[in-house]
């Protein structure tokens, strides 16, 4: 009985987005790091219409309860956010590296990803850089060039993380169910 | 443009395809042009969630303003067109209800224009509709809308291409693995035969939940028709094995 998925479509950008959804922590925030990449289709062209959200513990794994992530008052870690990709297919999130939500588990921020094009949301996790993937459940149950397009690289501003629709670099998507 | 299919082609790819899928959309579903680069050609990896794919942001009054959920008083005048109340109930998969929690929709005007600088259709512009709104469920699950029943409007996939008119939704669930865009339809609409969007849904009965039903119930005298639409978020493995 459950409710079909749609595609977000083309026109969602003056109703989704809004101001300051991509700035989980202010970017003076101590521990503030940048995450952003580009969003590709499976002829390696960027996704200027696509969109981005992101849901991940704080620094010390702890999953924020508070309200005020549509309305930022920039002190509360809500813990969600939301970008568009631009022009160029790149999105950029200001945030916190989280901390594990399980001992022994490699930390990661979950992504969900919507665009134009594609029919249903997928969801998918950013891992930190420098994980040991033989402790991780779902790194360790991947071949290891699998599992690496889960992983952020670290580049000067903070993490790196590209989003690969379709291809041999097709990032691994992810079923809960 | 040169070598649009015709509606004719799309609708034999359709009829081809019809049954294939399962209860969600086949997301390698070629009559949808742009799905063609953009659908992953692998194999989603099972991954057991963990606690914080197990919770789920929250929301609240300082999010969302009660007023958003009326989308024809947020201009000076009244919008064009016919003025509707959509209204239902959203649960999880268990039947238990999702309470205060955030719904977004979007949608086209009348005359089937959306506000976005995207869209060039040459239909008019209200300059008193936006077609965006938001609510927060109530402790039953509840959310409501007061709206205009959107048109139906053109689009490049082929030639004379057309959407069924539909508002679009955004969910959260009770988990973040629950989260749901899709699309709100009217009943009877004679495009959704002819839409590969509606169509990718293959699951001739699934995609008809996503048909809201008229209810003259929540048909406001002198005001507003009235349409219910319940939505069911998450258990889409238990969808797929349902004997239906
Ligand atoms: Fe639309």
């Amino acid at each position: 009985m459950t409710t079909p998925g749609q595609t977000v479509g083309p026109f969602f950008g003056y109703a989704l987005p809004y101001a300051g959804g991509e700035q989980l922590v202010d970017r003076s925030h101590p521990d503030a790091i940048r995450l952003h990449g580009t969003v590709l289709d499976g002829a390696g062209d960027p996704v200027p219409d696509a969109l981005l959200e992101i849901w991940q513990a704080d620094g010390a794994g702890r999953v924020s309860r508070e309200p005020g992530s549509l309305h930022r008052d920039g002190y509360t870690f809500t813990g969600w956010g939301r970008a568009a990709s631009d022009r160029t297919g790149t999105y950029s999130f200001t945030t916190v590296r989280p901390g594990a939500t399980e001992p022994g588990h490699a930390p990661f921020i979950a992504l969900t990803v919507l665009a134009r094009g594609l029919l249903d949301r997928l969801f998918t996790r950013v891992y930190l850089p420098g994980q040991d993937f033989a402790a991780d459940p779902l790194l360790s149950a991947l071949p290891r060039e699998r599992a690496e397009t889960l992983c952020a690289a670290t580049d000067p501003e903070g993490l790196r993380f590209d989003v690969v629709l379709q291809g041999e670099r097709e990032t691994v998507f992810l079923n809960h169910d | 443009m040169s070598d649009a299919a015709t509606q004719s082609e799309i609708s034999a790819e359709i009829d081809a395809l019809a049954g294939r899928g399962g209860a969600q959309p086949k997301l390698d579903y070629p009559p949808y042009r742009s799905s063609l680069l953009r659908h992953p050609t692998k194999d989603p990896q099972h991954a057991d969630p963990e606690t914080i794919e197990r919770a789920v942001p929250v929301f609240g009054h300082r999010d969302v303003d009660p007023l958003e959920a009326d989308l024809t008083i947020q201009h000076r005048g009244e919008p064009i067109g016919e003025r509707i109340v959509v209204t239902g109930r959203v649960t999880d998969a268990a039947g238990k209800p999702v309470r205060e929690q955030l719904v977004e929709v979007w949608q086209a005007n009348a005359s089937g224009r959306y506000i976005h600088k995207r869209d060039q259709h040459p239909a008019p512009i209200d300059p008193n509709f936006t077609g965006v709104g938001r609510c927060l469920t109530d402790q039953d699950g509840w959310y409501r809308f007061t709206t205009i029943k959107p048109g139906p409007y053109p689009w490049r996939n082929h030639t004379n291409a057309w959407r069924p008119a539909h508002i679009h939704f955004s969910l959260f669930g009770n988990q973040f693995t629950e989260r749901l865009i899709t699309q709100m339809y009217f009943p009877g609409d004679p495009l959704f035969g002819l839409d590969p969007i509606f169509c990718s849904i293959t699951d001739q009965r699934a995609r008809e939940r996503l048909i809201a039903r008229y209810d003259h119930e929540l048909t406001v005298p002198e005001w507003s028709t009235g349409y219910r639409w319940d939505i069911v978020l998450g258990g889409r493995e238990q969808t797929l094995t349902e004997a239906e």
